[in-house]
């Protein structure tokens, strides 16, 4: 039988904020355990939550970001459920009414067309703590820095059919929150995490199959593949008549596979309910259109700009825009030497390789925009060939300095002197006289050769222009 | 109208992490059976114009600024738990 997958994805955004989203405890990554969570994130007796309105203002930043409706009034409500990294014994969710309604993206699939994948909702809800397994006299140790971090979960529309299509949607929204800065949209970090939900129907059904949701998974990488040993266990169950029980799944990276988490299933009973402790969240139109008018220019959009502007090919803009740390270096080297052609040629060219060869995002690149700029400025004033520029750039990398420090000290200088090419010449038609003789017996082909010898013999360093107007000259003379 | 019975009350005190005597079971039936028929009068309101109230309070949440207004203070918070190692809640063990 034909199966069509049916995706759809629940992604998990802790919003940048500096502060908890009920209480003044920080959110900063990294700090001993406990030490930021506050008497509200410990669910001590007694204590309120208060709402942090930069939690609002992020989500209503990521709303408008996908056209989405903006409820004027959502309201917070209580998730019951017993777990020790949740010690107020609910999470505070949006349930009923959402801060972000119904609105869509775009994802660019592989083919180079795109499809539009409905966002359901996004609600504003806060995070739980860390429970860690490791073995405290066969206890469990419970860090609540985490708790009560502002998080924005972002639900999709069974929308998508294939495990690369989810990746595509989770990528965008990746570059979305990044782009707005919502998020620092750090995955080692948790910053940014998803849960699938898969299922399959025999193809030109409208009914959708039983799904299976995948928890946690925090990576493009293992998004795909999860996804895809999941569909599988699921075809070979249903092609040998079986059925799938709906279920939490947890995938294994080691062992590539997906397995049941029946323990937490049983008491999937939540019992939402308005949480008495806060009041409805109100943001006013006008309040909406203010935020509106601080939105960035969004990857869309400069995709676009760099495509009709700088008349980057579609497929070079898209690779630059998808990460906005990308688009704002290339936009800096750019606009430096005004060269958009060659800027866009060396990040996804040199720079890129570089980066993937190393795991370094370009936040981290040894060679910064200005070092870039340092560089590519001495390919265009003929001070340094493109191909010596690629040694200057290994140098830069693996030592650091600037492009101009590194050509003095190892003397990288092109050579444009007239008179000193002409003199290497000589010594190289001196050098090869059979060569010589063919070539003027008409083999015109071998002033390829001689154009190697003198660049050889210069090291690289002869500007090949030159080079090849004295030979041209030189030879038939 | 719907009546609960010992497997309803099993339940919700399950999902409430309640210890219940298994004699107070037929009480707790009739008390929040009772309840039930109590909200179940709603039904014969028309309610069809009446917004959902969120809130008994007509107000709406004020906001905090997003600052950090709160320091350290893990010693004295986690003064009164019953078991702590390296700055952590201890807590039986939670088999995932």
């Amino acid at each position: 039988m034909q199966w069509e997958v049916v995706i759809g994805l629940e992604i998990h955004v802790q919003l940048a904020n500096k502060s908890k989203i009920f209480s003044g405890a920080s959110t900063a990554y990294g700090a001993e355990p406990n030490t930021q969570a506050c008497a509200v994130d410990m669910g001590l007796p007694g204590v309120l939550p208060v709402f942090n309105g930069g939690a609002l203002r992020k989500s209503v930043m990521f709303g408008l970001a996908i056209d989405a409706q903006i409820n004027e009034r959502s309201v917070f409500d209580r998730k019951n459920y017993f777990y020790p990294d949740s010690p107020k014994a609910y999470q505070i969710s949006q349930l009923y009414y959402p801060v972000v309604g119904k609105g869509s993206i775009d994802i660019d699939l592989e083919n180079g067309s795109t499809k539009c994948i409905g966002v359901t909702r996004a609600h504003m809800e806060e995070d739980a703590g860390k429970s860690l397994h490791e073995d405290f006299h066969g206890q469990t140790g419970i860090d609540l820095n985490r708790a009560g971090t502002p998080l924005l979960e972002i639900v999709s529309e069974p929308d998508m059919r294939s495990a690369k299509e989810a990746v595509a949607y989770m990528r965008k929204i990746h570059s979305i929150v990044r782009y707005l800065g919502v998020s620092d949209g750090n995955m080692q970090e948790g910053s940014f995490r998803c849960d699938a939900n898969v299922s399959l129907r025999p193809k030109g059904q409208e009914e959708f199959g039983t799904r299976t949701e995948l928890k946690n998974i925090n990576s493009f990488r293992f998004v795909e593949k999860a996804i895809n040993v999941e569909i599988e266990r699921q075809m070979d169950i249903l092609e040998s008549g079986g059925t799938i029980t709906q279920e939490t799944r947890l995938y294994d990276a080691d062992k590539n596979e997906t397995r049941s988490m029946r323990s937490k299933e049983e008491a999937n009973d939540y019992r939402y309910f308005p949480d008495p402790d806060l009041l409805p969240i109100v943001i006013s139109q006008e309040e909406i259109e203010q935020i509106c008018t601080t939105l960035p220019e969004l990857p869309d959009a400069k995709c676009k700009r760099f495509v009709t502007e700088l008349g980057l090919s579609e497929k070079d803009a898209r690779a630059l825009t998808s990460d906005r740390d990308m688009a704002d270096y290339f936009e800096q080297v750019q606009q430096s030497i005004d060269d958009a052609r060659m800027a866009a040629n060396w990040l996804l060219g040199e720079v890129s390789a570089r980066l993937n060869k190393n795991a370094l995002e370009i936040k981290d690149s040894p060679v910064n925009a200005e070092g870039l700029t340092g560089l590519l400025k001495r390919i265009k004033d003929n001070t340094i060939s493109g191909k010596i520029a690629k040694d200057v750039f290994e140098a830069m990398w693996e030592e650091g300095g600037d492009a101009d420090s590194i050509i003095e000290s190892k003397g990288l200088k092109q050579i444009t002197d007239t008179s000193a090419i002409e003199a290497i010449i000589d010594e190289v038609i001196v050098a090869n006289p059979s060569q010589m003789e063919e070539f003027k017996a008409g083999k015109d082909k071998l002033i390829g050769f001689f154009v190697g010898q003198v660049m050889k013999a210069s090291k690289g360093k002869a500007n090949p222009g030159q080079v090849n107007q004295l030979l041209q000259k030189k030879l038939k003379s | 109208m719907y009546t609960l019975d010992k497997s309803d009350v099993e339940k919700i005190a399950f999902l409430a992490r309640l210890g219940i005597d298994e004699q107070d079971i037929p009480e707790y039936a009739t008390n929040l059976t009772n309840i039930l028929d109590m909200v179940e009068q709603l039904n014969s309101v028309d309610t069809d114009d009446v917004k959902p109230m969120a809130h008994p309070l007509d107000g709406v949440q004020r906001l905090r600024p997003d600052e950090v207004t709160e320091t350290n203070d893990r010693e004295n918070l986690m003064a009164h738990a019953p078991e702590t190692e390296a700055g952590l809640f201890l807590v039986p063990r939670v088999v995932e």
